[in-house]
């Protein structure tokens, strides 16, 4: 399956993803009506000091554990995507107290929100991935298993 | 000195802020640190003195709320004073130094490129369709028999001295290891190798992790002989003696010590911080006889197993210094014009000293066509070679194959602000700082090379096609493939060719 | 082909047909429940008073769990008496099923002290099942004063769930502190004063010694009145079916990191259990949702011939209130981090050179990070403890780490 994966040797922290994640999970179709003057909530982030940068974003675990942890059963798989049903989610956060990567945060109305591989939205495939300037976050297909 | 700053800033950053979204990007790429975030106006403010306009905050900015733009302030017109001159006059009275500026002559000279023509089929000659034809683009460099010879059973003598084979003739000149980033390195190495042509060393050395492009690498020994040992010398395809360079002719080279950190000390063989300092001529070479004698002993130095170029730079006596260069022993002479790049000279030398190449290459070849000896030598050429169209020119006036450098560093982002000399490329090219070199990832940089040589492989295909060629080899020399428009006699005799028209 | 028996039809049962499933197509599935609801997360009752979520949205696994699972469910029965020899189970309806494999998931029941004059109360009810919430739904009116006992978290979120319901939410504990299980005094404070400033009324320290039809008599002298009463005091495991065929019971049923109990072809899952806790370094009740579907999941791949472990569990919590988030994990050691503001708690407690525990309220961004190193007992040695401990992130995890975990399928 096709993942999203963060080369941190070529990561600029630019923090360009965060933005285009942003943009692609708002609905709009522009830039700047979707982000100007608000605070933005992506499901990217960019973590690092000032000599290293990387991004985080959901791995898609072949063994989830926001999925089994989930009280609502909101957390499930679409084709190995790791997806949150956010009508049945109920806000109570298992998930982000369960994922080691710290890759799942509450959403705008309460319920949890992470990345889903812009497989939702308008944006085809991964816009952080397609936006990097750098190609330090490809979406690609990887032996499951290896590094 | 105090006070007073003699001129506006010569750029203005132009930020629309009704697109702005404040994400700082512009901010936390520029080296030059000009964007700042005032978080109490929650505002992006620019000090544009900062500014060198490499754009690239425009060119990361996601929405394109940024411009810079070439300030309108300005002093009363004159054609004389222009501008810039006076803006240079300002700094020397303020440093007392000598004006240092990079990349290649700025100024409004001819070039001589956009004043050749290159002829097509029509009629009486049948065009060749590269798309359904075979087209050979290869060519080999290094010195050619004059005439075929037999053995005493009368088989054909096919034994050549070296050749350095390309599948197209063009080639990555030297930029050196210290003046452009590892990861450049890696992207012209890369490029090379899967184009099947050369890049060149520089006079930096090969960092140990290039030795396995060796086969696509010119190793050069320079003034300053750095980085050269026997390995490096086994390494490349080609060693190239860099006598002269197009951009700083008569000059020799400094890369500062603060570029020389832990990896580039190591692959020059220097102590870490020093200054690389090449002098102006090789202190062992005075006359054609001292460089046949580095000719000859680098070729003993590899067993003769690699052509050996000599490198000078364009300038008045071209073709006497060619001519000699040929008969030195050397298998490839590379001629770089008066428009050649640099990573660091004195403005004055870059922008006033040399010849342009187009006017150099037809001399040369010319001359040794006269003398006799064209075959005991290729020609390259380089010093702005900006297109396919100006590679297909400089076959027609001679070359065997050609350097490009600019475009180059273009295909791999740079944006020719010509400040290469502060270290602080924001493109991650001609800097050292670990934080900018990493924005230059070689799978993007080497690919974008590859692109750029594809393209022009097929341009020239095509336009050798339009003329009714199909090997490389029957368009060089071949001047009746090309006119001049607005030329007097003088260019038009140099350069060999009759004017349009005629 | 092998048939395979579940006893419970919550979280844990359902997480153990998926592993049955996972390794087995074909064997036969039954699973007896005796709830007439099955596959939901009990913890979501709280949040269908608050009208979060309805009965439809709750379903776990989806409706047609069992159905493209193959698996026979019996809805309303009970599991009476377990005959491990003969490898069958008796079912309330006088049926006896046979099995190759297994498991328990028996959950827990509702614990009640024994309070003076309980039976005078007309309206009272526990809060651990859909059909509690349903039963108070019925009961609570918009005047109903309500009295919760215990102020752990499902007394407080049934008060949560309440409060828009009812015309009043006391919640009485006999324990200083609101959530004293999960929250220290340091804590604790934060989350009283966001209770009240919420509408709930807190009588903490303080208990029933005595009902009297609606008022209820505290150990402090002051009395409550109220309509509907919520005994919220916490639960106990259900064991007897296990314990009266032999099988080796502590508090909880006694399972081994593989869920298999002392009965060959007997395994159990759930609040039922009692696991290793690899943060105390001993065995305990592990009774949250996650522990249930990690643990019946488990049984259930091993049922069918897997070897998987259960051999990482811990506590651990996520909870909100009116907007509050609060969460806490493993065995609150030797503190090593305390930063407290007036809106937020959070507390790093170590031992042994792993971290052990935390707790955390208000900001709980990324807290998996550390709730990561407790389960995988990460030696602090090897981590940039010092940034950890500030803020919780990949980097002081070093290089190497995040290579494999963010360059890799994991």
């Amino acid at each position: 399956m096709k993942r999203v994966y963060v080369n941190e040797e070529w990561c600029l922290g630019c923090h360009l993803c965060e933005y285009n994640c942003a943009f692609a999970n708002s609905g709009e179709s522009d830039m700047v009506k979707a982000l100007k003057g608000k605070p933005i909530r992506p499901r990217i982030r960019v973590e690092g000091d000032d000599r290293i940068t990387y991004a985080v974003s959901c791995r898609h675990c072949l063994d989830p554990l926001c999925i089994r942890s989930c009280i609502s059963g909101a957390i499930h798989r679409e084709d190995g995507v790791v997806c949150i049903d956010r009508e049945k989610c109920v806000g109570c956060l298992t998930c982000v107290l369960v994922c080691p990567y710290g890759a799942v945060q509450p959403g705008p109305d309460g319920a949890a929100m992470k990345c889903e591989l812009c497989l939702h939205n308008a944006a085809g495939e991964p816009a952080c991935a397609a936006g990097c300037p750098n190609r330090a976050i490809v979406y690609e297909e990887r032996e499951e298993g290896q590094a | 000195m105090p006070g007073i700053d003699y001129f506006y800033p010569e750029f203005e950053v132009v930020r629309r802020d009704e697109r702005c979204i404040r994400c700082r990007v512009c901010e936390r790429q520029c080296a030059n640190e000009v964007h700042r975030y005032d978080a109490e106006r929650d505002m992006l403010i620019s000090d544009e003195a900062k500014c060198v306009n490499c754009q690239r905050c425009v060119s990361l900015c996601p929405t394109r709320a940024l411009k810079i733009v070439r300030s309108d302030c300005r002093l009363r017109e004159n054609a004389n004073w222009d501008g810039d001159t006076i803006r240079e006059v300002y700094k020397q009275a303020a440093s007392g130094g000598v004006l240092l500026s990079s990349m290649g002559n700025p100024k409004p000279l001819p070039v001589y490129w956009d004043k050749l023509l290159i002829n097509a089929s029509q009629v009486t000659n049948p065009s060749i369709d590269p798309l359904r034809e075979p087209m050979e683009t290869k060519v080999f460099l290094g010195k050619k028999p004059d005439r075929m010879t037999r053995d005493a059973e009368g088989r054909l003598k096919t034994d050549l001295t070296p050749q350095l084979e390309l599948s197209m003739p063009v080639m990555f000149s030297a930029m050196s290891y210290g003046s452009i980033s590892y990861n450049a390195h890696a992207s012209l190495a890369r490029a090379a190798t899967e184009m099947g042509v050369c890049y060149n060393t520089g006079e930096g050395g090969l960092h140990e992790d290039f030795y396995r492009y060796g086969p696509h690498t010119i190793v050069q020994v320079a003034s300053g002989r750095f980085g050269v040992h026997e390995d490096y010398l086994e390494a490349g395809a080609a060693i190239e003696i860099k006598m002269g360079q197009g951009a700083k002719p008569g000059i020799g080279g400094h890369l500062p010590g603060a570029k020389v950190g832990p990896d580039v000390s190591r692959t020059r063989m220097i102590p870490e911080g020093s200054d690389a300092i090449s002098p102006a001529p090789h202190h062992d070479i005075y006359s054609i006889e001292d460089l046949r004698q580095l000719v000859w002993s680098l070729k003993e130095a590899t067993g003769h197993r690699k052509p050996v170029i000599v490198k000078v730079a364009a300038v008045h006596n071209i073709a006497a210094i060619a001519s000699g260069i040929a008969r030195s022993g050397a298998d490839i002479i590379a001629i770089d014009g008066f428009r050649g790049g640099t990573g660091a000279a004195p403005t004055r030398i870059r922008d006033h000293v040399g010849i342009p190449i187009e006017l150099a290459l037809s001399s040369v070849d010319q001359r040794l066509r006269d003398e006799g000896i064209r075959n005991n030598v290729s020609l390259v050429v380089g010093g702005s070679i900006r297109s396919s169209a100006d590679v297909v020119k400089a076959v027609a006036l001679g070359a065997d194959a050609c350097y490009i450098a600019t475009a180059a560093v273009l295909a791999l982002g740079c944006h020719l602000c010509r400040t290469c000399q502060s270290g602080k490329c924001n493109w991650g090219i001609a800097t050292q700082r670990p934080d900018l070199t990493k924005r230059l990832n070689p799978e993007i940089g080497s690919q974008r090379l590859v692109n750029l040589l594809t393209a022009w492989k097929r341009e020239i295909m095509e336009l050798m096609g339009g003329m009714g060629i199909n090997s490389i080899e029957a368009l060089r020399g071949n001047r009746l493939m090309l006119r001049g428009v607005g030329l007097n006699e003088t260019e038009l005799r140099i350069l060999g060719i009759s004017h349009a028209g005629e | 082909m092998k048939k395979y028996l579940i006893i419970g039809g919550s979280i844990a049962g359902v997480s153990c047909a998926e592993g049955i499933r996972s390794r087995d197509g074909e064997g036969e599935i039954t699973l007896v429940t005796a709830e007439a609801f099955s596959n939901y997360g009990r913890p979501l009752i709280s949040y269908y008073l608050e009208g979060k979520t309805d009965i439809p949205r709750m379903s776990w696994r989806g409706e047609d769990f069992y159905e493209k699972n193959r698996v026979q469910v019996r809805h309303g029965v009970t599991a009476e008496k377990l005959e491990p020899e003969a490898k069958r189970v008796i079912l309330s309806t006088g049926e006896a099923l046979s099995y190759d494999a297994l498991c328990l998931c028996l959950g827990s029941h509702p614990f009640s002290p024994r309070f003076e004059g309980l039976e005078t109360v007309e309206n009272r009810f526990f809060f651990t099942t859909l059909e509690d919430a349903l039963a108070l739904e019925k009961a609570v009116g918009k005047e109903s004063r309500v009295l919760i006992v215990g102020a752990g978290f499902i007394g407080l979120k049934c008060a949560e769930g309440l409060r828009d319901r009812a015309g009043s939410v006391t919640v009485c504990d006999l324990a200083a502190h609101a959530m004293s299980a999960n929250l220290d005094a340091d804590c604790a404070p934060i989350l009283e004063k966001h209770l009240a400033e919420n509408g709930l009324r807190l009588m903490l320290g303080d208990t029933v010694t005595k009902f009297e039809g609606k008022t209820a008599r505290m150990k402090s002298g002051k009395t409550v009145k109220f309509d509907v009463l919520v005994i919220a005091i916490g639960t106990r495991p259900n064991v007897s079916l296990l314990a009266e065929a032999g099988g080796a019971v502590n508090k909880g049923i006694l399972a081994g990191e593989r869920m298999e109990t002392s009965l060959p072809g007997v395994w159990a899952a759930g609040d039922c259990t009692e696991s290793m806790d690899v943060s105390a370094g001993e065995a305990g009740l592990l009774a949250v949702l996650p522990n249930a579907s990690l643990q019946g999941f488990c049984a259930g791949v091993n049922m069918a011939g897997g070897a998987e472990k259960f051999d990482k569990g811990i506590k651990m919590n996520s909870i909100g209130f009116f907007g509050l988030h609060i969460m806490s994990a493993g065995t609150y050691t030797e503190p090593v981090y305390t930063e407290i503001t007036e809106h937020s708690c959070k507390k790093l407690f170590a031992a042994g050179g792993v971290l052990t525990g935390f707790i955390l309220l208000g900001d709980v961004s990324r807290a998996g990070i550390y709730t990561s190193l407790i389960r995988e007992r990460t030696p602090l040695e090897t981590v940039d403890f010092e940034a950890l401990k500030k803020e919780p992130s990949l980097l002081p995890f070093g290089q190497a780490f995040r290579a494999k975990k963010l360059g890799g399928a994991v």
